[in-house]
């Protein structure tokens, strides 16, 4: 527990001091990015896995959220659960592969922090990571927030 | 490499939309530009409307509220929802009501002037083309209004047969009032809201009837009916008027009645247990199967007439194979397509909406099971991503409604 209050209240710095507006969106300068809108926050050889504001500001209110088992396995770029929006049903991809330690069990009950809270609340999983080379393929914060923008663009 | 969050918009248009359900399809109006917008468009747009691609055309699918906060003003308060999307158009000639009969299922001869009602077209298998709320303007002239994403195949469908009716020497004619603009005033601040624009009483028009009358200076057809199971109008107004008569509902509103979205307007219908066409009711499916039964007149169960007559009146004398009904459920929200089984894992249906209920905080859904486990209180399964959940059959509607019905 201690450890994710760090984190939190890490996270939480890094919101007042280095987040950046991209329309109503914020990216967080330390953490790494999926294209499928996931980020993740190694420290060490754990990784905390969520959503990222893009995509919860596009799912809107989220009202519920499938997680896997601890000790499951996840693999990079396959899907590990869903988050569901009153309107829509997301799959959630992994960014790294690993094994589960811990799930954001407050999520069975308050499925909205994802919305409130995407960086710090509303982290969804950690995992042990099995290969870290795999964190080169995804993008810093500023290669996320233009592909961000490149995808609204697009609609 | 596109994962699933990517998709949401596409996903949120996809489920809320009529008619087809070819993702591959829906990516044809990637370009904004062909978009049909309407005469609030800028409207939307400068009061934060999200707008996406909905049958055609760019509504907004929520604004600055969310989807949940803007459910449960409606239901509170009042919503104003632009739905000039879909399409308003008028049959006149002496013989449009017989006209109209060979079409739906509804009794239109008994209609009284001033009222009108639900009703199904059908095919000549029974199954539905469309729904519509029809009214009788006068024994002349019939106002309709269908749905966006089945404007152009029921307009064929209405000039294929009223050729040739009128081949036959029957009087009919049809004007389209693509000149005009449909609102959407609904919930408990909807008539007080809207008195203060019209000199006509409102108190006496009920549930079901329309009035052609000056609504803020403007000549508006207005329709005391809706989609949301709440209180509430259609209005009808000149195209060049719509922007004033929005800003004024919301102005003699105090700020209580809201802009709202597509996104809301889907979950009040869900609560409220009306169909979706494209979801809930679609070309095979038949208004028995579907519980709307209630709308096929008396005189038209006796004397059939309208297409598909035999098998429909068939299924009402046996009984139809599989019926359209509600659902509670835990675990995720079911959603379209979601398989449904009986306690014994078996295959008995299918999820054809559902989701998370705003007002009652829970799932709700809905689906077509086989007759026999169709009763409230029958235990089912959903199979959501491979795992099963439980639900129970619901009476609908989930919501209560609050039609304004005379006491």
């Amino acid at each position: 527990m201690a450890s994710r209050l760090l984190w939190a209240s890490r996270a939480a710095s890094y919101l007042r001091i280095s987040v950046f507006h991209r329309g109503f969106s914020t990216v967080l300068k330390d953490l790494k990015y999926a294209d499928s809108h996931e980020w993740v926050k190694v420290e060490g050889n754990s990784a905390t896995v969520g959503i990222t504001d893009h995509a919860q500001d596009h799912l809107g209110d989220v009202v519920y959220v499938e997680l896997p088992e601890v000790g499951a396995t996840v693999m990079q770029g396959n899907s590990f659960g869903a988050v569901e929006s009153v309107k829509a049903t997301s799959d959630i991809n992994a960014p790294v592969s690993g094994k589960v330690v811990e799930v954001n069990e407050e999520l069975n009950s308050s499925p909205g922090l994802v919305n409130s809270s995407p960086y710090q609340n509303g982290w969804i999983l950690k995992v042990e990571v099995t290969d870290s080379g795999e964190l080169g393929k995804l993008m810093d914060s500023d290669r996320y927030s233009e592909f961000c923008e490149k995808e609204d663009a697009e609609h | 490499m596109r994962g699933g969050l990517w998709q949401l918009g596409q996903s949120i248009t996809r489920r809320l939309s009529h008619g087809d359900k070819k993702a591959v399809a829906r990516r044809y109006f990637a370009s904004e530009a062909e978009l049909k917008k309407t005469a609030l468009y800028d409207f939307h747009v400068a009061n934060g409307g999200k707008m996406v691609p909905f049958a055609g055309w760019s509504m907004p699918i929520q604004y600055k509220d969310s989807i949940i906060d803007s459910t449960i003003n409606c239901r509170e308060n009042g919503s104003l929802f632009d739905v000039a999307h879909m399409c308003g158009l008028s049959l006149k000639g002496k013989d449009s009501a017989p006209f109209l009969e060979k079409l739906v299922v509804a009794d239109v001869a008994a209609l009284a002037p001033g009222t009108g009602t639900l009703t199904v077209f059908t095919n000549e298998k029974g199954g539905a083309i469309d729904d519509s709320v029809i009214t009788k303007v006068k024994d002349d002239h019939i106002y309709l209004v269908v749905n966006a994403g089945c404007r152009d195949k029921d307009l064929a469908h209405i000039e294929e047969h009223m050729k040739a009716f009128k081949a036959k020497g029957g009087d009919v004619s049809w004007h389209i009032h693509d000149e005009r603009s449909l609102l959407a005033l609904q919930g408990p601040l909807a008539a007080p809201v809207l008195q203060h624009l019209t000199k006509e009483d409102l108190s006496k028009l009920y549930f079901g009837e329309f009035r052609v009358l000056d609504i803020n200076g403007s000549q508006c057809f207005l329709t005391r009916t809706g989609y949301t199971g709440e209180d509430g109008f259609e209005i009808s107004v000149p195209s060049e008027n719509a922007v004033d008569l929005a800003k004024a509902i919301l102005e003699k509103s105090e700020g209580k009645v809201r802009l709202t979205g597509l996104g809301a307007r889907d979950s009040l219908r869900l609560e409220a247990g009306l169909c979706l066409y494209g979801n809930d009711l679609e070309q095979h499916i038949t208004p028995i199967e579907a519980g709307l039964t209630w709308a096929i007149g008396k005189r038209r169960r006796a004397e059939g007439g309208f297409l598909g007559a035999e098998v429909i009146l068939k299924q009402l004398a046996d009984g139809p194979s599989i019926r359209r009904v509600g659902f509670f459920s835990s675990g995720p929200p079911p959603r379209s397509h979601s398989e449904i089984q009986n306690e014994g894992g078996k295959n008995i249906g299918e999820v054809t909406s559902g989701g998370f209920s705003p007002c009652l905080k829970k799932n709700i859904s809905i689906g077509y099971v086989k007759s026999g486990s169709h009763k409230a209180g029958t235990n089912v399964k959903f199979v959501i991503r491979g795992k099963s959940y439980d639900g129970v059959v619901t009476k609908m509607p989930f919501v209560p409604t609050k039609y304004y019905k005379p006491s």
